[in-house]
């Protein structure tokens, strides 16, 4: 009937998709196996994602794409412009404005409502992989449960490493059963994982979907003497000074001069439209 | 309903695009169990519903196995289900679609439920109700802040099916052209 494939890919496809997000759904944080398909970019620009939004999107979607909280990289235009001329989306890089978001390794900072389903695109959906490299023992593991030793190895990186060795990609618990790798998001926004809206994770190399439902239970695993903390650097951005985003530190010269901004590009961008300023100005307020 | 005359009536007229609406409809009531949708788009042979007909094209092919269930096995709705779909018609211990009234449905314990290490081999159950009402049973759980309320065909077997967690079935209600879910993370109240 129709000449193309709405959002690339063809019907049958996108039903197999379409099951597993569902599965997904109805077990939080389980990771359920889906037959990946080749997609016309990259493995590392995300194709996990880019199935997952293909199957969920309707014409009637606003669509949005951040990388690592920015919309401008070469990633995220792509991305946009993918579903732009295959899905026929309206597109946006305003959060509030966006009915789907799909992202790279960041939650936005602007709190996410019922009417918004984020995607993340997930490099390793398995949080047990670097205790186990083989899928059939992790896969026994969260059959029963066995995350003993998971908490033993992160004790370990904490006690020993601090913060730096687990500042992304924090392992959650998910409504008290599995463990979930949240894909490596900074852990300043593990607390953002419970939601109102639809989080679903596509793995493309890895060919796993996994979803948490709005308000479900998320816990960020911690240990008595080394509670959770949800860190970031210890300053304001430098742009339109908010205290509460998560920044990047960007180098500005050879003598060392560096600045922090929000990573959140819309978050900065509309905070400086409402007349906040940093430290720095507002010289390139949008 | 003239289009139900045939087994070659009733499916979308715009599949991409109609399958895109329903699924949405379907993920949202599932990531919600208590709220109540419109899913509309597809029309099958009587007696299975608008809602109900509209899942099965959305969600079948070939590679899904679908039982339906007492009155909904007509010669017509298999042809219909055949040609619009392609599944394979089963029995319910294979099915991974099963449509039907809650009475025609059961027992329940032939359905599959899934392993541990693959829960999500499980069937889902589309349940054919008179009318979807947030009212009766009371819910709790993922998709829900506090509680939500749902009319509920039966709240024991249901309570049973939630305590298999993280096995079990998972269930669509539809009523005409109203869906609404529940997964087995729910936790089930009476009233
Ligand atoms: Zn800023």
């Amino acid at each position: 009937m129709t000449e193309y494939n709405f959002a690339y890919l063809d019907e049958q496809t996108k039903r197999m998709i379409r099951r597993a997000i569902l599965k997904g759904l109805a077990v939080p944080g389980y990771q359920v196996p889906f037959a990946s398909r080749e997609m016309p970019m990259p493995y590392g620009w995300g194709t996990g994602g880019v199935q997952v939004s293909a199957a969920t999107l309707t014409p009637d979607d606003t669509f949005k794409v951040i990388d690592q909280g920015a919309d401008d990289t070469t990633n995220a235009v792509s991305i946009r412009k993918f579903f732009e001329n295959t899905a026929g989306v309206a597109v946006t890089e305003e959060t509030e404005k966006a009915t789907l978001i799909q992202t790279r390794h960041r939650i936005p900072e602007a709190e996410l409502t019922e009417d918004q389903i984020l995607v993340y695109q997930v490099p390793i959906p398995e949080p047990l992989r670097f205790l186990e490299p083989r899928e059939t023992e992790t896969r026994k593991m969260h059959s029963l449960e066995e995350y003993g030793l998971m908490h033993v190895k992160l004790y370990e990186d904490i006690s020993q490493h601090g913060d730096i060795a687990t500042a992304y990609a924090y392992p959650v618990m998910v409504q008290d059963r599995y463990v979930m790798d949240p894909s490596p998001i900074p852990k300043f926004d593990n607390p953002k994982l419970e939601m109102s809206a639809i989080q679903l994770f596509g793995a493309g190399r890895e060919q796993r979907i996994y979803a948490v439902p709005p308000h479900t239970k998320v816990v960020s695993l911690d240990f008595e003497d080394f509670p959770f903390v949800a860190s970031k650097a210890n300053h304001p951005c430098d742009l339109c000074g908010a205290e509460d985003s998560y920044l990047d530190e960007v180098i500005l010269d050879d003598a060392g001069n560096r600045m922090f901004v929000c990573s959140d590009t819309d978050f900065c961008r509309s905070r400086r439209a409402a007349g906040h300023v940093g430290r720095l100005g507002t010289e390139d307020a949008a | 309903m003239q289009a139900q005359a045939t087994q070659f009536a009733g499916g979308f007229s715009n599949t991409p695009v109609d399958a895109a609406h329903a699924f949405r409809a379907a993920m949202t009531v599932m990531a919600r169990p208590g709220e109540i949708r419109t899913l509309s788009g597809a029309q099958a042979p009587v007696p299975v519903s608008g809602a109900a007909a509209t899942l099965l094209l959305t969600l079948c092919d070939p590679e899904t196995g679908v039982y339906l269930a007492g009155a909904s096995d007509t010669p017509e709705m298999r042809q219909w289900l055949t040609f619009h779909t392609g599944a394979p018609l089963v029995d319910a211990a294979q099915a991974d679609f099963a449509v039907g009234t809650w009475t025609d449905l059961l027992p329940l314990k032939t359905y599959r439920i899934g392993t541990s290490e693959y829960p999500d081999r499980s069937a889902t159950l589309i349940v054919e109700c008179h009318a979807l009402a947030q009212t009766g049973a009371t819910l709790s759980g993922p998709g829900i802040k506090n509680t939500s309320q749902l009319n509920l065909p039966d709240i024991p077997a249901l309570q049973a099916n939630s305590m298999l967690y993280p096995l079990g079935m998972d269930f669509f209600f539809t009523s005409g052209t109203q869906v609404a879910a529940l997964p087995r993370s729910t936790q089930i109240a009476k009233g």
